[in-house]
């Protein structure tokens, strides 16, 4: 298996494909940060304009931890689109090359193969998100710097001491790995049914967009489905910046309002991932190759 | 000892059988040369073979183990090449080389991946990608995968595929050499007929998924079956002359041209029964090849 998943890893990391994530990633990070280093005073007036009567907020509130939080809003919508470039290809690019029967002729199993590419595949998408955490987070408190995180929720205000922060990107982060390998394990699925590169990572991407619009939309109907889908849950890394507060309404040090909702959230998004790997193994397993 | 041993085996495709009851054995150290027309099944059944494609029925034993149930261990000591040389493009031969060798044999270091890209010819272009490369070149470092950790058994799908006369020439060299110095067993299919005569010991035909024939080249091109192609200059007077007499069981059912199949000691005779006709000949053609004797059965069982 560790053989299957280096040689893997190497074919990723050797397709130039590969880097168009990376590239995008940095892209994107690189124009925002630059946007709101030139002009960021004017849109953190903007941000606070409905409460400049009621409340006075000293520091620096354009800072790094809220650049970050800004930036991973915007970006983890598009980020699992750029994870099934490279995920929703594995089996089904191979099998388009025609290599995948080279594959399937040497002394490994199928399920071998599959469950050894979706590792390197979710190895990817980690690192992928590592590059995301360095550059949106790491990045931004060099340039930002840092201060207590303040953040407008939709008809409350949220702050977070600077020394309680860190820790939550953390947990953010470790949270967005298992929505991204959702995603990964969705493109997986795809590639298994497929015998074509370019069906199966639109296939990913249409199954994200539709899933993602049936888990916003508040139509009754959908309601009973909406705890299982994967998109309701792949963005609940911001409930580790709810807070709890005491009887005066002061952020309690370290708590997260809702733990049990994360909880559920991992645990949904880890029963996708198991049924659609799963699934994978079972349909590359039946399958006879034919390209 | 048979190292492929094929019992009844049979794949269908809906209502479509592309392979139907077939069995055969390949014996160690032999070149078997396996041939049919395009769509006859022979892919489909290299693909059994290899695992690639689920037989619907039959049984497959490779170095006398059975496939179903020791697939990996029997793959360690197999080496293919399937129809066309799709490889990486953004990796070079050496690369290739490396990774597949990995995965089949811990022994794999660089002299012996230096020794495979020799025997191949493309040392040379070790490290150049596999984009810059010709379909000739592909198809031999498709042959250098198979061949790189060092397996007992090589089974090559249409191994001269896009290959230049020289390069089939080196091909079959190199079969040649496998199976005689390095004792190797071989089964080869290629739609070359005359390539398949030069280096097969023993050849099977399979026409839609069954087989048709089989044996030993010498033994199947039977010198009392010499094929005799007929040119005249009126074509119809001569088919009179080989209807009317006893040369008519021995009449092809070809549309290009007056063919026959018979006894060689009998040509003589033929000849001068068209000469004492006054048929204007051009000339007699004997020929006993395997091409011949392939379209033969081929046609036969239409």
């Amino acid at each position: 298996m560790k053989q299957i998943i280096s040689i893997e890893l190497y074919k990723i990391f050797r397709r130039p494909r590969t880097y168009i994530a990376f590239g995008a990633i940095a892209a994107l990070i690189m124009v925002i940060q630059f946007g709101l280093k030139m002009d960021g005073q004017s849109y953190a007036g903007f941000l606070m304009k409905d409460i400049n009567d009621t409340l006075t907020v000293d520091g620096n509130v354009l800072n790094g931890y809220l650049i970050c939080y800004i930036l991973l809003q915007l970006l983890l919508v598009h980020v699992p689109l750029l994870v099934a470039l490279i995920a929703a290809d594995m089996i089904s690019g191979e099998a388009n090359l025609g290599t995948l029967r080279l594959l399937f002729t040497t002394p490994y199993s199928r399920t071998q193969w599959v469950v050894g590419k979706f590792i390197a595949a979710s190895i990817y998408t980690i690192v992928l998100l590592i590059w995301l955490a360095i550059l949106a987070l790491f990045l931004s408190m060099w340039v930002f710097g840092t201060d207590d995180l303040f953040l407008m929720k939709s008809n409350y205000v949220v702050l977070i001491q600077e020394k309680d922060v860190l820790w939550r990107y953390v947990g953010a982060f470790v949270f967005a790995s298992f929505s991204l390998l959702t995603v990964t394990s969705l493109g997986f699925l795809m590639s298994s049914i497929a015998n074509n590169s370019i069906g199966p990572i639109v296939g990913t991407m249409s199954a994200i967009v539709f899933f993602t619009i049936l888990s916003t939309l508040n139509i009754p109907l959908f309601s009973i489905i909406k705890p299982y889908l994967f998109t309701t849950h792949m963005n609940n890394w911001k409930e580790f910046f709810d807070i709890k507060v005491d009887d005066n309404n002061e952020a309690i040090f370290g708590t997260i309002l809702n733990l049990p909702k994360i909880k559920t959230s991992l645990i949904v998004l880890t029963v996708h991932i198991i049924l659609f790997v799963s699934a994978s193994v079972i349909i590359t397993k039946r399958k006879d190759i034919l390209s | 000892m048979a190292v492929i041993q094929v019992q009844d085996l049979s794949k269908h495709f809906g209502t479509l059988k592309a392979v139907d009851q077939l069995s055969f054995s390949v014996n160690a150290g032999e070149v078997f040369g396996f041939l049919g027309q395009n769509g006859s099944g022979k892919s489909t059944t290299i693909r059994m073979l290899l695992s690639l494609i689920h037989p619907t029925s039959g049984h497959i034993e490779l170095f006398g183990k059975s496939m179903e149930s020791n697939r990996n261990e029997i793959l360690e000591e197999v080496g293919a090449i399937i129809e066309r040389p799709d490889l990486y493009p953004y990796l070079t031969a050496k690369e290739h080389l490396q990774l597949f060798g990995k995965l089949r044999s811990k022994q794999i270091n660089a002299a012996s991946i230096n020794d495979t890209l020799i025997k191949v010819g493309l040392f040379e272009r070790a490290n150049d990608k596999v984009q810059t490369f010709s379909l000739g070149m592909k198809q031999r470092l498709g042959i250098a995968i198979a061949l790189v950790h060092n397996p007992s058994l090589i089974i090559l799908d249409e191994p001269t595929n896009g290959l230049d006369p020289q390069g089939i020439s080196d091909i079959r060299n190199l079969i040649k050499q496998l199976a005689k110095q390095e004792g190797k067993t071989i089964l080869v299919s290629s739609h070359l007929l005359s390539e398949i005569e030069q280096m097969a010991t023993q050849i099977m035909i399979i026409h839609k998924g069954q087989k048709i024939a089989e044996g030993p080249i010498q033994k199947l091109l039977d010198p009392t079956k010499m094929i005799v192609h007929i040119k005249t200059i009126n074509d119809v007077q001569t088919l009179q002359v080989i209807l009317s007499g006893s040369f008519s069981n021995y009449l092809l059912p070809r549309t290009d041209g007056i063919y026959l199949c018979m006894p060689d000691y009998e040509i003589p005779l033929l000849n001068a029964s068209l000469v004492n006709a006054g048929v204007g000949l051009i000339g007699v053609e004997t020929r006993n090849s395997l091409e011949d004797y392939f379209l033969q059965v081929t046609s036969n069982s239409n």
